[in-house]
Formats: C-alpha cells, structure tokens, sequence
C-alpha cells in the first residue's frame, strides 16, 4: 500500500510541476516544432536547415514515419497531441486526419500561389490542408535493363500492356501506398470505368511484381529487379539525379496532385507551425525543392526560372496534368471500394492474372497474319473475360456499399449490410473463376492455328 | 529475482512479477487491437462471424496451406545448413569453430530493407550470380522466386535458432555418455544417431520450434519477394492499409497466435516422456577428437560451402555499403568510403542507443526466460505452462499491432517526473523489444534446464544449500550455455528490429539503428548510407556474439579439471 501512496504523491507533484511548466509564449513564435512527416531526411533536413536560418531559435524537430503510420500515430496519440504539423504527399492521408477532426484550419499569408496546378486545386478547399509542391505520375526505366533486354521505351499507358513488356513491369497497391491510389483513380477517371479497369489489368498482366511499399517501386527499377515503374515524379526525378541508370516520362493521361502539409489540431506550437508554413510557400521555401536530391514541382511559378533546364513546369507546359480533370469527390467515396478491388483483381491473383495474360498473348502471337474468326472470338471472350469487374462503377460510388469498408461507422444511423470479408469472397470467386477460364480459351484459340 | 525464490513463495512471487508484466505490457495492448476481431464489423456486437469468414475465403485458406508449408520446409532446410555446422565444431578439434560460430549468426541479422535490396543484387532474377549464369550457360535460376524463394532465404535467415540452440545443447552432453557407449562399441554414425543427437534433442527441438514459428508468422521476406499469399503477410497488408479497417487482419492475428501455440504443444509432445537430463557435469561438453587430414579437408569443405551461401546476403550488403551504383550489373560500377564518411556523424548515436536497447531487452528476456522456465519445469504452480505459452505467444503477434496497443493503452499514462507519455519514453522501446525476443530467449533458456538433471539440485539441498542458493550456484551455472544462446539471440535480432520501434520511437535522439536504415531507404540517395548503417549493425552484433562465445568457452575450460577429479561420476 505505500508504495501505491507514493506513486500517487510523485503524480500529484509530478501534474504540480506540469501545470506550472506550460508555457506563456502570446505574440512571440514558439523555440520548437514538432513535425511528423513521411519524407526522407534528404528532404527533411535541407527543409529545416533553411527554415532554421530564417527563424533562428526555433528548432524543429522531425518524426519521420510512413504515411499510414504517420496517421496512425496522430491517432492514437490525439488524446495528449505534442506533434505541430503533419507533412506528406498524398492528399487522401490529410483527407483521413481531416475526416477525424484531427486537423486545425490555417489561413496562408504568403501571395503568388495559383489556385490550380494543373486540373487540381492547390488547396484544401476548406483550408485545413495546404499543397506545397505539385506531383504527377508517370513511370520510370532502367535503361541498362531495357538495353540488355532490348525492349522499346514506353510513351503512354497503352504501351505497358504490350506482349514484350511481359514479366517487365512493377507497381504498388493502392491500398499500401496513396500516390499510387492517384495513379489507378486518375486512369479510371480519364478513361472510364470499364475501360479504365480493362487497361489497368492488362497492364498489370505484364507486372513483375505488386510491390508492399510505394518506394519499393523505384528501388526495385534502380537495381534492376524489374525494367519499368509505375511511380510518382519524384521518385524516378531524384533517381536520376542520384545516379543511377534511369529515366522518368509523364504520360499523357496523368494528374499533379498537390503534396501537403498541415497543422495539427490542438497543436502545442502553432505560431512556429504556422511560421513554416509560410516559409515552405515562400519564394525562398519554394527554390529548396528544386535540389537535386528533393527535385519536386513548385507551386509557385515564378520559381521554375530558377530551375535547371528540361525540368518539367506544368504551369507552362499543359500536357503535363491537363488531360484528366481529376475529381476529387468521386475519388473520396469509392475510396476503399478501389482499394478493396484493386488487391482481390490484381495484388493476391497476380499468378492467375498473369497466367491467363500470357496465354492470351501468346494465342495472339500465333494469330499473326493469319485469320481464323473461331480464334479471333474465342480470344476476344477471354480478354473480356480477365477484364470483367465484378461491381459497376455505380455501386462503387454508393455510400452505402462504400460504408461496408470502412471500420467507423460516422453516425450509429448509418446502415450497413454485409461484411467485407464476405464480398471481397465473393469477388475473388468470380475473378479467380475468370481468370481461369479465360486463359482456357486462349489456349484453346492458339491450339486452333 | 534469485533472492525471491525462497520456499514455496519464491516461485510464486516470481510467476507474480513475470505474470504482470507480461499482462500489462502483452496481453493488454494486444487485446486492445485485435479485440475488433471477436467484434460484428456492423453492429459491434461480440461475434465468431469473422472466423466464419475467415475459413468460407478462399485465398486465406491457400495462405493457410501456403504458411504451413513454407515453415515445414523451412525447418527442413535450415537443419540442413545447422546441423554440419553445429556438430563439426562441438565435436572435432577445429580451428576457427568460435569463429565459425560467429559467423553462423550473422545471417540473423538481416538489417530491414537494405538486407533485402542487398539480396536481390546477388540473387533475385536480374541479380549477380543469375547475369553471370546467363552470360556463361545461357540459363538462370529463380533461387528468390514464389513460395521455394520464401523457404530458401527464410532458411538461410533463420538457421542460427537450430545452430545456436544445437550447440548449447551439444556442449551440454557429458562426455562419459558418449564413452559408455563408445564402450560398449559404437561409434561414427551410430554413435550420433543413438547417443548424442537424442542427448541434444531439446536444443534441437527449442531451435526448430523457434524456426517454425518464426517463419510462420514472419512478414518480411515474403513482403521482399512479394509473395503476399500466405498467413502473416495478409494480416500484415490488411491491419497497414491506408484507409480500410479490416476486421481481418485481426483475425489472423488470431489465427495466427492460435496455430503458433499448436505448434509449440506439439514441440511439447514430443519431448514429452523422455528425461533428456544427464547427471553428470563434469566433462565440460562433448569429447573433441581430431580429424584425419582428408576428413578435415571434407568438413572444411562443407562448412565453407554452407557459409559462403548464407552470408551471401552479407557479402552483397558490404558491397552495397562500399559500391557507388549498382544497377543492373554484376558489381557495383565504382567503389567509394563516402557512405561511411556520410553516416559515422550520426552512426554514434544510432549505435549507442541499439546496444542500450537491446542489450537491456536481451537482459530482462533471459532474466524472464530463466525464471519462467524454472518456475515451469521445477514447480508445481498451478497454471504456470500458461506463463510459457503467453511469453511464447508473443512470436506470432505482428510488430504493427504491437506498436499500436502501446500507442493506444499508454499514450495517455504521463510517467511521473519526467512529464512524458509512456508511450513515447525510449524504456517502452525496451520493453516493446523485450517482450518481442522474450520467445528466444525462453525456448533456450528451457532446453537448457530439460538437460539438467533434478537430482543435482536435490543433492545440492540435500546438502543443506537453500532453494535460492541452489539456484543461483547449481542451476544458473548449469544454464550458462543456454542463457548466453538465449541471451544473443535476442539481442541480435532486437537490435535490427523495426515494425514496433517505427511506431514507438517519437524522437529523433531516442531512435535506433534499425529506424535509421529505414529513414534512408527513403531515397534514392540513401541506399549507400543505408547499407553502410546496415554493416555497423552487424559489426556491433557479431562483435557481441564473439565475445559471447568467448565468455562460454572460457567458462566451459574452467569446469573442464573437474573431469580429472570426479571421472563420470
């Protein structure tokens, strides 16, 4: 017992201590700043060195963690916040913090930021997130590997879905990685549901591989495990940069996406939070990015005179980013229900996808120059067939399907019924069953020539 | 710890201590997490229609098969790396054996994230050993391809639990054993098969259990060769995914913990009904004969070829670490000191807060693994195997939800004086780690106790020596072997550990190594710093090791007279 009445005494006077420790800083900007990022400290550093030049006696402090256990981390440490900004890429992560009141609105003082980067709004429209750097997707290759390989450079989408890409392709999860989330979503949006889709595992019939994290991606075109990569501008741009053997393209249906940053709610240093905020958007801030080893798209204009020559600036060049006129509230309710499809059609029967690519691919190779109608039709049933989705882009975009998928339930009103597990069961039946059966006829079609 | 055990309190207050711990700091995080699992995902009533769903899916009924599968075979392989390797230098006079044992942990230290880019270097399909197949023969082979890629890297991972745990227990045969029979006329294969190996059964047991389980609920290199049909990677992809809450994940988590403890019963049966305990301790471990010259020639033969293939993933890391870019090609195009230069400003305190953490963790698991191996083959407590199960069970939780039930249950509790959240003081790195390795520890911990005879403790308080003298002067000094094999492998591996410390480390000064490959592995730029950061841990781990071994050798001669005075007891 006296050691419980001697914890207790070391609270009391430990809360004593604490209240009277809470500091009274009105008007003068905080001496710290806790940032919880996803970045490298190749960005992190360089960022803060600048940021503490021009604030001197503010010293920033970086928690590096991965987007998802960034967000988890905000979470779970809400109760007793002692982090200022969150500072990531992917705007459905500060869509997520958002959606959890975890986030504290901020008005940006600093003028010469467009309100679009291509056909995206900077900012969160409702001003609790704000992009700071543009990124687009595109891919990646290595030129040592297709040179050894003797395979062509892609250019568009469609290219990635040729026979000679087979086995050459690698990408992630939408459900592991946000940017790449963008990247399917943009594709479904520029092309259409079905047709979005039918592109997407046509595509990813050639994958390599479905790598478990976005950066896994570039590391695997840099070593070589496989040729091309589907990835976000900066990583194949500070690739390049670093030396290694590779190129980086935008195709034409791609989308920039502001990278963001924001300040946490009930954040202990918010005038420091919103002192670098300013910092990252000013004309100042802005050049930073332009170093090799960050190597991202300002938002600023101006700033892309001072960028090294052959560097992409959307603002000029309106290929990049224009085709696509991304929208953002269709993406948010299907969200999950992409993220769900995406792993049952492509991440856990990639096998089966494959097996059946490569059997439609090589009945197509013997078709060549030849016609026979009987083969012709049964190849076209099978490609349907590995294309086919088991939802229509309608019911992806119902709120009720899409509640099945998300854990918290927004209000106890909210119906729901079904389980994940059972529909996702359910898909991966039909898809597994399709796959089959398509690579059956493709088979069975080469055998007829 | 030893002052508690006294009488028949002793042991209770211990299973108290270890109990409690083991409650706050594992069963109520994790219950904290993965109670979504027993929960209706739309009504959030308690339900078993998870588990339902789990067996009516398909694709975790093939992960089911895939992951028992791969930890069969696994055991399989790596018994076949350990075994020579153990039994040569336990039982010849050969040069270099501590070396070789050294050596032979190395692969457990498998630095995240570099070790696998290292790897896939020198034998992924377009790395080293394959380009040259292909450039001489025109063929490659797919060593890191689908589920035989997994068995073959887990294997070559995983093997130092059979060797380390072999070896202790083969160091622990009296010699006279083997002379009776040697007596009695056998010899060479037979000696082996009917006399020492039976002997060394429960350290071959504790390392291939260790094995198994460890492969069933790893997650990394199934990840690294993206096999994602299998048990653990599926909880991991379900519970890490941005926006989905999958009741599933948790399930298998479940499951997972579920299968684990099968597994680790049936470790039980079969050690069960055999007394593996040998009365006499005086021989200081097998009888060492030497080899004659074309024998040796043949063992140094086999060693060298086993180690060459499992400190491959070593070799290729050293020259990541030293190589400028490396893509595509059989070595790097150039080789420079800039990552070295580059990390040793901020290696120092990476390093040092590695050897704290683990050192520290390792410390309280043997600690812990001795008392809860005493307390259960030594007492009659009842419900003391559930304190051995529930350490144990800690193998098949998943780092990630670990990392979230501290976040969860201790973020909130502020540590007096110092005014921080639990959560993010660096001791719950310590503890967090601590529990993680607790199974290593425990597993070797228990062998070596099986191989003690009870009687000795008997005769030791027959004698007049009190319950916690006996301990700490009969059972402890006959432990050592296992303790320090319990003792390295939790350090080695804690040191490179990752998917808890990402969640728990919340500031800069208190990070780890480990969370600095991680950071580096970033961008592109930091592969060679990463690498050369990777290199520094296993240095510091294989140093550690080194001297573990010395320590055991040097303990193991100064028993040795013995042998001259009591000649087989």
């Amino acid at each position: 017992m006296t050691i419980v009445r001697n914890v207790s005494g070391i609270l009391v006077a430990a809360l004593a201590l604490a209240v009277a420790a809470v500091p009274f800083s009105a008007g003068a900007v905080e001496n710290k700043l806790v940032i919880v990022t996803s970045y490298p400290p190749d960005t992190t550093n360089t960022v803060k060195a600048a940021f503490e030049k021009k604030n001197p006696g503010v010293k920033v402090e970086m928690l590096r963690k991965k987007t998802t256990a960034g967000i988890k981390y905000l979470q779970e440490t809400a109760g007793n916040n002692r982090s200022d900004m969150f500072w990531a890429s992917a705007p459905d992560a500060f869509e997520v913090l958002k959606g959890d009141g975890l986030l504290q609105k901020y008005e940006v003082k600093v003028k010469g930021i467009p309100q679009k980067v291509g056909a995206f709004p900077i900012n969160d429209p409702e001003g609790y997130y704000k992009g700071f750097a543009a990124s687009g997707y595109g891919f990646m290759w290595n030129t040592r590997y297709l040179k050894a390989k003797k395979l062509p450079v892609p250019k568009t989408w469609a290219d990635l879905a040729k026979p000679v890409y087979h086995g050459h392709v690698g990408m992630s999860a939408p459900s592991r990685s946000g940017t790449t989330h963008l990247t399917v979503e943009t594709l479904l949006q520029g092309m259409g549901w079905a047709e979005g889709w039918a592109t997407w595992k046509a595509i990813a019939g050639n994958f390599k591989t479905v790598t478990e994290r976005s950066f896994g991606v570039p590391d695997g075109v840099n070593s070589g495990q496989f040729g091309i990569g589907i990835v976000i501008d900066f990583f194949g741009l500070s690739s390049e940069a670093s030396g290694f053997p590779v190129k980086f393209l935008y195709p034409q249906v791609t989308t920039l996406v502001p990278a963001n940053i924001a300040i946490v709610k009930s954040a202990p240093h918010p005038k420091a939070a919103a002192a670098f905020i300013e910092f990252l958007l000013s004309a100042d801030g802005q050049e930073v990015l332009l170093d090799p080893k960050i190597r991202r798209l300002p938002v600023n204009p101006a700033t892309y005179a001072k960028a090294p020559a052959g560097f992409p600036n959307p603002f000029k060049d309106k290929s990049i980013g224009a085709a696509v006129k991304f929208d953002l509230e269709l993406s948010k309710n299907r969200y999950n229900v992409i993220n769900s499809l995406f792993d049952v059609m492509v991440t856990y029967r990639l096998d089966d996808l494959r097996a059946a690519t490569k059997a439609i691919q090589n009945a197509e190779a013997t078709m060549v120059g030849k016609a026979n109608a009987g083969a012709r039709k049964l190849i076209d049933e099978a490609k349907a067939l590995v294309a086919a989705v088991p939802i229509e882009a309608a019911q992806a975009g119902q709120a009720d399907f899409n509640n099945i998928f998300k854990k918290k339930r927004k209000k106890a009103t909210t119906k729901v019924t079904g389980r994940q597990a059972e529909i996702e069961q359910a898909w991966d039946a039909k898809v597994k069953a399709n796959y089959a059966k398509a690579k059956n006829l493709a088979e069975k079609a080469a055998s007829m020539m | 710890m030893y002052a508690a055990i006294r009488g028949q309190w002793g042991p209770a207050a211990v299973v108290a201590v270890v109990g409690l711990f083991l409650l706050v700091f594992l069963v109520l995080p994790v219950v904290n997490v993965i109670y979504v699992a027993f929960q209706d995902p739309n009504t959030g009533a308690l339900t078993l229609i998870n588990f339902v769903d789990f067996f009516r899916t398909s694709l975790f009924r093939e992960s089911s098969i895939n992951s028992l599968y791969v930890a069969a075979m696994a055991v399989v392989v790596s018994s076949c790396f350990a075994l020579p390797l153990a039994y040569f230098t336990t039982r010849f006079n050969f040069k270099g054996a501590i070396l070789i044992q050294t050596l032979g942990i190395i692969p457990l230290i498998m630095p995240p994230f570099v070790g696998a880019v290292a790897m896939l270097l020198l034998l992924g399909e377009n790395g080293s050993i394959n380009l040259l197949l292909d450039e001489w023969f025109g063929f490659t082979v797919p060593f890191m391809e689908g589920l035989n890629g997994v068995i073959l890297v887990e294997s070559i991972h995983y093997f130092p639990f059979i060797l380390i745990n072999l070896s202790a227990a083969l160091n622990n045969i009296d010699r006279s054993m083997e002379e009776s029979a040697q007596n009695l006329g056998a010899s060479g294969l037979r000696l082996f098969r009917r006399i020492v190996f039976p002997l060394a059964m429960p350290g071959y047991v504790a390392g291939a259990s260790l094995v198994f389980l460890k492969v069933f609920d790893d997650i990394g290199t199934p990840l690294l060769l993206n096999v994602n049909n299998m048990l653990a990677p599926q909880a991991y992809l379900r519970i890490s995914s941005i926006g989905i809450a999958d009741p599933m994940g948790y399930v298998i988590s479940v499951i997972l913990v579920i299968f684990s403890l099968l597994a680790l019963w049936t470790s039980f049966l079969a050690l069960r009904g055999k007394d593996y305990a040998t009365l006499q301790k005086g021989g200081g471990g097998l009888m060492k004969r030497d080899l004659r010259p074309w024998e040796k020639a043949a063992c140094y033969g086999v060693v060298i070829f086993i180690l060459l293939l499992v400190l491959s993933p070593h070799f290729g890391l050293m020259l990541l670490s030293f190589g400028t870019i490396w893509s595509f090609s059989v070595l790097p195009d150039g080789y420079t000191t800039a990552h070295y230069l580059q990390v040793v400003s901020s290696s120092f305190q990476f390093v040092s807060n590695t050897l704290l953490y683990a050192g520290l963790a390792a410390a309280i698991d043997v600690c812990f693994g001795t008392a809860i191996a005493y307390v259960v083959w030594r007492t009659k407590l009842i419900g003391r195997q559930w304190l051995d199960y529930i350490a144990m069970g800690a193998v098949a939780i998943p780092g990630v939800v670990l990392g979230i039930g501290y976040l969860r249950t201790f973020y909130e509790f502020n540590v007096p004086i110092i005014d921080k959240p639990l959560a993010s003081w660096w001791v719950i790195i310590v503890v967090a780690l601590a529990i993680r390795r607790m199974p290593y520890a425990l597993r070797a911990c228990t062998a070596a106790l099986q191989q003690i005879s009870v009687m000795l403790e008997e005769a030791a308080e027959n004698l007049g020596a009190t319950k916690a003298r006996t301990v700490r002067r009969v059972v402890i000094p006959l432990m050592a072997g296992g303790i320090v094999a319990g003792f390295v492998t939790s350090f080695a591996t804690a040191a490179v550990e990752l998917s808890t410390t990402i969640m728990l480390v919340s500031q800069e000064s208190d990070a780890p190594l480990a969370f600095g490959i991680y950071e580096f592995m970033q961008s592109a730029a930091g592969r060679g710093p990463g690498a050369a950061l990777g290199i520094v841990a296993v240095v510091i781990v294989g140093i550690t090791t080194y001297v573990s071994h010395r320590f055991i050798q040097r303990k193991a001669t100064q028993r040795a007279p013995a042998v001259t005075v009591v000649p087989g007891v």
